[in-house]
C-alpha cells in the first residue's frame, strides 16, 4: 500500500513538472549603444505565474515586451539570442510577429480599451482571425468576459462605450479582449498599478484563475502582488537576471544579496 | 517598498534589546533560583516570583512591535525572520522564566526544613543551564551559528545529569521513605532545568534560522 502511494506521489510530482513554454536563453539586447538586457536566461512553465520584479530602468519591461516582439517597434532595438516558445525562437525570420501575439498575449499598465462598445472590444480579435457568425462571436465574448469576472458587470450593457467603465473594470475588459482570442501566455506589464486596490485585488484573483489555463508572466512594482500571485519570482538588476527562485524562497530567504537588498527596502 | 526603512530599523533594534534585557532578567532569575534553593533563602525566591512580572511585560512588548511591524511594513527575507525568531524566542525565554518561578516555589515548599542531602549535581545542571541560556543570547546577538550549535550540544549533559539525579532521588526515596516529598520536589526541580536546556536549544534553532533560513533539529 506504502509503495502505491508513492507511486502516486512520483506520477503526481512528475505531472506537476510542466512542459517549459517561455525558454529565454542568453537574451541581449541594445537601445542603441546602451545595452538593456545582458545575458538573460529564465524558463517559464506551462500554467505557472512568473512574476518580475525590479527597480526603475532594470530591464523588466524590456524584457517582458521582448517576449510578444513589441520591443522591436523601437527601430534602435537590436537584439540577440533566442527566446524560444514551444520550442520555436520567435526570433527567427520564419516566426511571423502576428501569429506570435495571437499565441502570447499582453495586459498594459493603463487600461487601453478601444473607443467601441464593451462587445466590440472583446469580438475585435476574433473577428480580425476570420470569424463571422454572430452566434459563435456572442459566445466568445461571453465566455471571455467570464474568464475575466468581467461578465456579471456588463452583461446587461454591452453595446455600452468601454469608456463608460471603471478603471478596473476597463482593465479587465482588456483582459477579456486577451482571452478572445484564447493565447496560451499572458503578459501584463504592471497591469495594477493604476488601479484602486479593490480593483487591484479582482486582478490578483483573476490571475489565479486564469494560471488554470494559461501561463503568465506579470511585471510588477508591487512586491506584495509579486508575492501573492507567483509561483517563481525573477529581479532584474541593471538589465540583468540577479536571482530566478520560487517566489516562497525568494521573498523568506533569497540567495543573492542584492536581492535581499532590494525587497527589503534597501535600494531601489 | 518601505520609504521609512530608518524608522523600520530603529523599530528592529528595539526588539532585538528587548529580547537581550529580557535573556539577561532570565539568566538571573534562574541563577538566583538555584541559589535560593541551596542557601533556602524563602526572601530571594519570593523576589523572582515577584519579578517574573517584568519578563512577562518584555514579551507583551516585543509581541506589540513585531505585530504592529508585520502590519504596517509587510516584512520579507530576514526582515521577516527577525520578526518570527523574536516572537519565537520570547516565548522560549518567558517559560524559562516561569520555570525559574517553579523553582522559587518549590523553595517555598521546602521552606526551613534542611536538606535531605548536600546538592552537587542540581548545582551543576544549573551551571550548565545558565551557560546555555548566556550563550544563546550571544549566538542571538553575534548571529553566531557555530555557537548556537555548540550551546546545544551541552543539551546531552543535561539530559545526563537529569536521568542521573531522578536515579539518585529514587535511591533516597527507597532508603527512607521520609524523604520522599522533598526527593520529589528536588526531581521537579532537576525537571525543570531540564525543560530550561530544552528551550535554550530552541533559542539556539531560532539564532541558526534567523541566519540561514531553515530550523534545524538541534534538540
Amino acid at each position: 500500500m506504502i509503495q502505491l502511494m508513492e507511486k502516486e506521489d512520483a506520477a503526481t510530482a512528475a505531472d506537476q513538472r510542466n512542459e517549459i513554454v517561455l525558454d529565454t536563453r542568453e537574451l541581449n539586447l541594445w537601445y542603441g549603444p546602451e545595452q538593456a538586457l545582458k545575458n538573460i536566461a529564465l524558463q517559464m512553465s506551462e500554467k505557472q505565474v512568473t512574476a518580475i520584479i525590479g527597480p526603475s530602468g532594470c530591464g523588466k519591461s524590456t524584457y517582458i515586451k521582448s517576449l510578444n516582439r513589441m520591443v522591436e517597434m523601437n527601430p534602435l532595438v537590436r537584439i540577440t539570442g533566442q527566446v524560444m516558445f514551444k520550442k520555436r525562437n520567435i526570433f527567427h525570420k520564419n516566426y511571423s510577429v502576428e501569429e506570435l501575439r495571437t499565441q502570447v498575449g499582453m495586459v498594459f499598465q493603463k487600461p487601453n480599451p478601444f473607443p467601441k462598445s464593451i462587445y466590440e472590444n472583446v469580438a475585435y480579435g476574433p473577428r480580425i482571425h476570420g470569424i463571422r457568425k454572430k452566434k459563435l462571436l456572442d459566445e466568445i465574448v461571453e465566455k471571455s468576459l467570464r474568464d475575466a469576472a468581467l461578465w456579471d458587470e456588463v452583461k446587461d450593457r454591452l453595446n455600452e462605450n468601454a469608456y463608460g467603465l471603471s478603471g478596473g473594470q476597463q482593465q479587465r475588459l482588456c483582459i477579456a479582449r486577451t482571452l478572445s482570442i484564447e493565447p496560451e501566455v499572458i503578459l501584463m506589464d504592471e497591469p495594477t498599478s493604476a488601479l484602486d486596490p479593490i480593483s487591484t485585488l479582482k486582478i490578483e484573483e483573476l490571475v489565479q484563475e486564469l494560471k488554470q489555463d494559461y501561463t503568465i508572466v506579470i511585471v510588477t512594482h508591487n512586491m506584495q502582488q509579486a508575492a501573492r500571485v507567483s509561483d517563481q519570482t525573477a529581479f532584474f538588476l541593471n538589465g540583468e537576471v540577479v536571482e530566478f527562485n520560487d517566489t516562497v524562497t525568494l521573498f523568506s530567504n533569497p540567495n543573492d544579496q542584492r536581492t535581499e537588498d532590494y525587497i527589503t527596502g534597501r535600494f531601489g | 517598498m518601505p520609504t521609512n526603512r530608518q524608522q523600520f530599523d530603529d523599530q528592529l533594534n528595539t526588539l532585538r534589546s528587548a529580547l537581550v534585557e529580557m535573556g539577561r532578567k532570565v539568566e538571573e532569575a534562574i541563577l538566583n533560583s538555584v541559589k535560593a534553593l541551596k542557601e533556602t533563602d524563602l526572601d530571594l525566591a519570593q523576589q523572582i516570583v515577584d519579578q517574573d512580572v517584568e519578563v512577562n511585560q518584555i514579551e507583551e512588548k516585543i509581541d506589540e512591535i513585531g505585530t504592529t511591524l508585520i502590519a504596517t511594513q509587510q516584512p520579507v527575507a530576514k526582515d521577516l525572520r527577525r520578526i518570527l525568531t523574536a516572537f519565537k524566542m520570547a516565548s522560549d525565554l518567558e517559560r524559562m522564566g516561569d520555570l525559574a518561578v517553579d523553582i522559587s516555589k518549590v523553595v517555598m515548599r521546602i521552606g526551613n526544613d534542611a536538606l535531605i542531602k548536600p546538592l552537587v549535581d542540581i548545582p551543576r545542571m544549573a551551571e550548565i543551564v545558565q551557560l546555555m541560556i548566556a550563550e544563546s543570547i550571544q549566538a542571538y546577538m553575534e548571529e553566531n551559528v557555530d555557537l548556537a550549535y555548540k550551546m546545544a550540544k551541552m543539551d546531552d549533559e543535561v539530559d545526563h545529569l537529569y536521568s542521573q539525579i531522578l536515579r539518585e532521588l529514587f535511591v533516597f526515596m527507597v532508603d527512607n521513605p521520609k524523604t520522599v516529598n522533598q526527593s520529589l520536589l528536588l526531581c521537579f526541580v532537576s525537571r525543570y532545568m531540564e525543560r530550561m536546556a530544552d528551550h535554550a536549544t530552541n533559542i539556539g534553532e531560532s539564532v541558526v534560522y534567523l541566519v540561514r533560513g531553515h530550523r534545524p533539529d538541534l534538540n
